[in-house]
C-alpha cells in the first residue's frame, strides 16, 4: 500500500475548524421541519431507519406479550381466535419486514460510508425514498390492526387460505400491498449498498483489504437483490388473483398452491441469512477491538461469507419437507441444509480464535457478544436437527420450531445488534453511557429470553403445534407455557431498560472523547458525534485507519472541504480502489417524500379496490420519476478537479462508468431475478400443476404478427439508443434519440394491441401468466420510453457533448433488457403453443 | 441427537469462555478455521446426515402393497376411508388402523392446506388441494392416539383434532355399525 506508484501526496494542512464550517454548510440538513422532510444525508436517514425499526420492534414485542398472555393458561379467554390470528401474523410480519430488515438497512446506511471512508452513500435520494416507503408502508400495515382488519393468515400467507375464497376481507391485501410497498426500500437499499461498497471505498482500499463489515454487507445486499424479487413477484401474482381473479394458485384453473410456497421460501430462507450476515459483521468488527488483536482468518471469513451467500439459495425447500416432494430432492436439500452450518462454524471458530489470541475486555458490547454465543450456538444446532428429514417431520410446525427460530433470530440478530448499538452509541450521541443500566438490561434480556424459549423446545416435542390459541385438552403443556410467559415479561422489561439506557446516554451522558474504544477502523477517524460530512478530507493510502484522524481533519487527505459548494464524493474502481472520478451528489430535496407519497397513493387505491382511479396514481408516479432525472446532466464540460497534488479527476458527467450506471446494472440483476422467477412459475405450473393442459388458446397468426412487429420496432429503438450515444457530439445525435423514442412508443402501442388479442386471463393459469408476461414487457417499455425522452431532452438542451453522455447509456441498458426479456417471453409462449 | 447437541454447545461455549478468561496466547489461524471450523463441523454433519438418510429411507412410503387408508381434510375436520370387513368404510374424525403393520395414508384436501399429524405415531404430512400425498406410519400396539392439524388453516385450526384408534388385527372392532357415518 505504500508502493510509490500508489502513494498519493498529501494536500497542504489547513485549519480544521474552517474546513468543518465550509463542509457542514453544504452537507447538513435544512433547519426545522424542512430538514425532516428534505434530508438525504446517509447519517440522518440511517439513524431514522434504526429508530423507526426499534419503534416497530417495540410494537411487535407488545404483540408477543399479548400472545404469551393468551397462552399462559390452557383456556386463555384473553383474546378471541380471530384477533389472536391477526396478532401472531402481525408479530411475525412486523419483526421480519418492519424491524429486522430496516434495522440492518439503517445500520449499513449509517455505518458503511464511515467505515469505508466516504462522505455519503451512492444514491442519497434513493435512501430517503426507501425510508419514506418503509415508514408509509409500515403505517398502512399497522393501522390495519387498529381497524381490526390486520392480516390473519400467518406470516407466510399460504394460499389457498390467503386467497379470495377463504380470506374475503382486505386483511390479506393489507399484507400483500403493504409488504410490497415496504420492500421497495429493501431493493433500493440493496442497490445502494452494493454500489457504495464497490465504488465509494477510500482511495487505494482494495476489495481484498476492506474491513470485514464491507464484505458482510456486500453478501447481505447480494442476497437481498436476488432474494426479494421472488417474494415481490409472489405478492404481485397473489394480489392479481385476489383483485382480478387471475388464477395462479387456484387448482381448478391450472394454478397450484405450491407455487406460492416456492416463491415465498425462495425469499424466506435467504432472508434468514440476510438478517444474520450484518449481525455477524458487527461481531467481526467488535470482537477484535475488545480482544485488542486483529481478526484471525480474514480470508477464511470472506470465503465463509461467499459460501453462505451461495448455499443460502439452495435451502428453500427445507421449509417444505412436509408438502410431499420427491425422495431424492429431500435428500439433496437435507444435505444442503446441513452444509450451511459449515461456513457458520468457520466464523464462530475464527471469533473464538481471535479471543484466544487476545486479552478480552468484557465491556458492555462484549456482554451482548457473549449473549450471542450462548444463544446462537444452541439455535444453530437445533437447526441442524431440523435439517434431518425424519426429525423435521416430527417437529415441523410445533413450538420446537418456534423456539429454534427465536434462538436463531434473537441470538443471531438481536444480541449482535444490541452489541452494535452500544458499541456505536458514542459515535451517534457523542457521549459515554450512564453506568450499570446497560448491564442490568443485558441480564434481564438474557435470562428472560432463555426463560421464554428454552423450555419451549420441550413444549414442542410434547406435541404442541404453532398458532393455536387454546389447548383445553392438554393440561400437560400448561406449566411450560406459563414459564414461557413469565420469561417473556422479564425479557420485555429488559428491552424497556435498554431503551431507557440509550435515552439516558443521549440526554445525560458525559461527553465522549475521540475513539473511546481505541478501535482501528476508519469509522472512528472522525470527531464525535459524527459530522454530517464524515471526513473533512477523504482517506487514502497511508491514511486509511483510525490513526489518520488529525491529518484528515486538517484537510491533508483527498478532496478537502467543499470549495465548489456542492456535495462531492470520490468514486473509485470496484476492485483496486484506484480513484476514478468525482461524483456530485444531490443535496436536500423533498422529491423522495413526494415520490413515496404518490407510490403510497397507488397502493392505497389498490387496497381500497378503486381500480378505475389507479391510472391517475400511475401518471403521478411517472411524473415524479421524470423529476428525478432533472438533477442529472451538465450543460458544459468542467475542468478536472484536483483531489490531491498530482491527482486530477474528471466530474462524473464526463465519464461513462458512473454510479448511476453501476446502480442500473445492479437494479437490472434484481429485475432479471424477478423475471427468472416468473419463468420458473410458468415452468412449474406447466409441469406440476393439475388441470393442465390448458384449453385451446385463441392466439393465431394475428397475434404472432403483432408480437413480431413489436419486437422489430423494439430492436430499432435499441439500435437508435446506441447511435444516440455514439453520435452524441454530432447534430444527428438528437435525431437518433427522437427515432428511438418514436420506435419505443410504437412498440408500446403494438403491445397494447397484443393485449386485446390475448385470451381472457381469468380462464386458466396459462392465460393469466401470458397476461403477466405482457404486462412485464409493457412496464419495461414505459421505463425505457421515459429514459429515451430524458436522453432526447439531454440532446436538445445541450447536456451532451464529446465527453458528456447524458442518460443515453442507462437508456441503452433498459432498452436492451426490455428487448431481451420480450424475446424470451415470446419464445416461451411459442413453445407452449407448439408443444 | 439431543445429547450430542448439548455436548457441542458445552464444548463451544467452554472454548469461548476459556478464550475470554485466560490471558492472550498464541493462536494459530489454521487450527481454528481449518481444523475446528471445517474439519470438526463437517465430520459431525456427515455422521448425522448418514444416519438421517438411513432412518428416512425406512420411513418413505413405497409401493409394497401396504394397507392404504384415505384422509380428506377440510375446514375444520377430517374424513377417513379405511378398509372394513365388507368394503371401504367412511368415518369422520376417527381413523382405525391395525397395530403392528405399516400403513399408508393418502392425504387430500377439499379447501386449504392442512397437515396430518399424530405426534405419538411419527412425522407429519401436508394435505394440499389438488395434490395427493402419501405418508407411511406404523403403530406398534393397540390404543388410542390423538391427532391434529399442524398447518395453520383459519379460525377453527386449534380445534381441528381427530383420533386414531389402533386395534389388534386379530380382533377388529365392530366400528362399521357404531361410529361410521354415511
Amino acid at each position: 500500500m505504500t508502493e510509490d506508484q500508489h502513494a498519493i501526496a498529501p494536500n497542504p494542512p489547513r485549519k480544521a475548524l474552517l474546513l468543518h464550517r465550509q463542509l457542514d454548510r453544504v452537507w447538513s440538513d435544512l433547519p426545522g421541519w424542512r430538514g425532516t422532510v428534505c434530508s438525504v444525508n446517509h447519517g440522518t436517514i440511517g439513524l431514522r431507519f434504526m429508530a423507526t425499526s426499534f419503534a416497530f420492534f417495540a410494537i411487535g414485542g407488545v404483540l408477543a406479550m399479548l400472545i404469551r398472555a393468551q397462552l399462559a393458561t390452557r383456556d386463555g379467554a384473553f383474546l378471541d381466535t380471530q384477533l389472536y390470528n391477526q396478532i401472531f401474523t402481525m408479530h411475525g410480519s412486523i419483526m421480519m419486514f418492519l424491524f429486522a430488515i430496516p434495522m440492518l438497512e439503517g445500520l449499513s446506511m449509517w455505518l458503511l460510508p464511515k467505515i469505508l471512508g466516504a462522505r455519503d452513500m451512492a444514491f442519497p435520494r434513493l435512501g430517503a425514498l426507501g425510508y419514506w416507503c418503509y415508514l408509509f408502508g409500515g403505517i398502512i400495515i399497522l393501522s390495519s390492526l387498529l381497524f381490526g382488519v390486520a392480516p390473519d393468515g400467518g406470516w407466510f400467507m399460504y394460499v389457498p387460505l390467503s386467497g379470495k375464497t377463504y380470506s374475503p376481507g382486505i386483511n390479506a391485501d393489507v399484507w400483500l400491498l403493504g409488504v410490497t410497498f415496504v420492500e421497495i426500500s429493501a431493493v433500493a437499499a440493496a442497490v445502494e449498498i452494493i454500489v457504495t461498497i464497490l465504488r465509494l471505498r477510500a482511495a487505494g482500499m482494495a476489495l481484498t483489504r476492506m474491513p470485514l463489515m464491507g464484505w458482510y454487507m456486500l453478501g447481505t445486499a447480494a442476497m437481498m437483490l436476488v432474494g426479494f424479487p421472488p417474494l415481490i413477484l409472489g405478492s404481485i401474482l397473489l394480489e392479481l388473483e385476489r383483485a382480478f381473479d387471475w388464477p395462479f394458485f387456484e387448482v381448478m384453473r391450472g394454478g397450484s398452491p405450491m407455487l406460492w410456497q416456492h416463491l415465498f421460501w425462495l425469499f424466506g430462507h435467504p432472508e434468514v441469512y440476510i438478517i444474520f450476515l450484518p449481525a455477524a459483521g458487527v461481531l467481526s468488527t467488535i470482537i477484535p477491538v475488545f480482544a485488542r488483536v486483529p481478526i484471525l482468518g480474514y480470508g477464511a471469513i470472506v470465503a465463509a461469507i461467499l459460501g453462505l451467500v451461495f448455499l443460502s439459495f439452495g435451502l428453500w425447500v427445507h421449509h417444505m419437507f412436509t408438502v410431499g416432494i420427491p425422495h431424492m430432492a429431500l435428500a439433496f436439500f437435507s444435505a444442503a441444509s446441513a452444509l450451511v452450518a459449515v461456513p457458520t462454524s468457520v466464523q464462530i471458530f475464527a471469533w473464538i480464535g481471535t479471543m484466544w489470541a487476545g486479552r478480552v475486555e468484557l465491556r458492555l458490547p462484549m456482554l451482548h457478544v457473549a449473549g450471542f454465543f450462548l444463544t446462537f450456538v444452541m439455535g444453530g444446532l437445533t437447526g441442524v436437527m431440523l435439517a434431518m428429514v425424519p426429525f423435521n417431520w416430527q417437529a415441523h410446525d410445533t413450538h420446537f420450531v418456534v423456539a429454534h427460530l427465536h434462538y436463531v433470530l434473537v441470538g443471531g440478530f438481536v444480541f449482535p445488534i444490541l452489541a452494535g448499538i452500544t458499541y456505536w452509541m458514542p459515535m451517534i450521541s457523542g457521549r459515554f453511557r450512564v453506568r450499570a443500566l446497560g448491564e442490568t438490561a443485558f441480564w434481564l434480556i438474557l435470562v428472560g429470553f432463555h426463560g421464554t424459549f428454552f423450555l419451549m423446545h420441550l413444549t414442542g416435542l410434547l406435541g404442541m403445534p404453532r398458532r393455536i390459541d387454546r389447548y383445553p385438552d392438554n393440561p400437560e403443556w400448561e406449566w411450560l407455557n406459563l414459564i414461557s410467559s413469565i420469561g417473556g415479561m422479564v425479557m420485555a422489561m429488559g428491552f424497556a431498560l435498554f431503551v431507557l439506557d440509550i435515552a439516558m446516554q443521549w440526554l445525560f451522558g458525559r461527553r465522549s472523547h475521540r475513539n473511546p474504544w481505541r478501535a482501528p477502523t476508519l469509522d472512528w477517524a472522525m470527531a464525535l458525534p459524527a459530522p454530517s460530512y464524515n471526513f473533512a478530507s477523504l482517506p487514502g493510502p497511508g491514511r486509511d485507519d483510525a490513526g489518520a484522524i488529525l491529518p484528515l481533519a486538517r484537510g491533508e487527505g483527498l478532496l478537502p472541504g467543499a470549495p465548489r459548494n456542492r456535495r462531492e464524493v470520490l468514486v473509485t474502481d470496484a476492485g483496486t480502489g484506484r480513484p476514478s472520478h468525482v461524483a456530485v451528489m444531490p443535496g436536500n430535496t423533498a422529491l423522495p417524500i413526494w415520490t413515496a407519497m404518490v407510490l403510497g397513493s397507488f397502493f392505497l387505491l389498490m387496497l381500497a379496490g378503486l381500480y378505475v382511479v389507479t391510472p391517475l396514481a400511475i401518471a403521478a408516479i411517472l411524473w415524479a420519476g421524470w423529476q428525478w432525472g432533472g438533477f442529472m446532466g451538465s450543460r458544459a464540460d468542467a475542468p478536472a478537479i484536483q483531489a490531491a497534488p498530482g491527482l486530477s479527476l474528471p466530474e462524473h458527467w464526463q465519464v461513462r462508468q458512473t454510479l448511476a450506471y453501476s446502480g442500473t446494472v445492479t437494479l437490472l440483476v434484481a429485475d432479471g431475478t424477478l423475471y427468472a422467477s416468473l419463468l420458473f412459475g410458468v415452468g412449474f405450473l406447466t409441469v406440476i400443476a393439475p388441470n393442465w393442459p390448458a384449453p385451446v388458446s385463441g392466439l393465431g397468426l394475428g397475434a404472432l404478427l403483432t408480437a413480431g412487429a413489436a419486437l422489430s420496432v423494439m430492436t430499432v429503438a435499441t439500435l437508435a439508443a446506441r447511435l444516440a450515444e455514439t453520435r452524441r457530439a454530432t447534430p444527428s445525435g438528437a435525431g437518433f434519440a427522437l427515432a428511438g423514442v418514436l420506435a419505443a412508443g410504437l412498440a408500446l402501442v403494438l403491445l397494447g394491441g397484443l393485449a386485446m388479442l390475448l385470451d381472457d386471463p381469468r380462464r386458466h393459469a396459462r392465460d393469466a401468466l401470458r397476461a403477466v408476461l405482457l404486462g412485464y414487457s409493457v412496464f419495461h417499455g414505459v421505463v425505457a420510453l421515459m429514459l429515451g425522452l430524458r436522453s432526447l431532452c439531454d440532446a436538445r438542451q445541450g447536456r451532451t457533448g464529446s465527453q458528456r453522455r447524458g442518460a443515453a447509456p442507462v437508456w441503452q441498458l433498459f432498452q436492451t433488457f426490455w428487448l431481451t426479456t420480450s424475446v424470451l417471453s415470446l419464445g416461451v409462449i411459442a413453445v407452449q403453443e407448439i408443444g | 441427537m439431543l445429547i450430542g447437541s448439548g455436548l457441542i454447545t458445552v464444548l463451544v461455549l467452554a472454548l469461548a469462555g476459556l478464550a475470554v478468561w485466560r490471558g492472550p496466547r498464541p493462536s494459530d489461524e489454521r487450527r481454528w478455521t481449518i481444523w475446528w471450523g471445517l474439519g470438526f463441523s463437517m465430520s459431525v454433519l456427515a455422521v448425522l446426515l448418514a444416519f438421517a438418510l438411513w432412518a428416512g429411507e425406512r420411513m418413505i412410503a413405497r409401493d409394497d402393497g401396504a394397507l392404504q387408508v384415505q384422509a380428506e381434510a377440510q375446514q375444520w375436520g377430517w374424513r377417513f376411508v379405511q378398509p372394513g370387513p365388507s368394503g371401504p368404510v367412511e368415518t369422520e374424525g376417527v381413523l382405525y388402523v391395525p397395530a403392528g403393520q405399516p400403513f399408508d395414508i393418502v392425504l387430500t384436501s377439499r379447501d386449504v392446506i392442512h397437515s396430518f399429524w399424530v405426534p405419538q405415531l411419527g412425522g407429519k404430512m401436508d394435505a394440499i388441494p389438488g395434490h395427493r400425498n402419501v405418508h407411511r406410519l406404523m403403530a406398534d400396539a393397540p390404543g388410542t392416539h390423538e391427532g391434529l392439524c399442524a398447518e395453520f388453516c383459519g379460525i377453527g385450526h386449534a380445534a381441528m383434532r381427530f383420533e386414531v384408534v389402533v386395534y389388534d388385527p386379530a380382533a377388529p372392532p365392530p366400528f362399521v355399525s357404531a361410529e361410521s357415518l354415511p
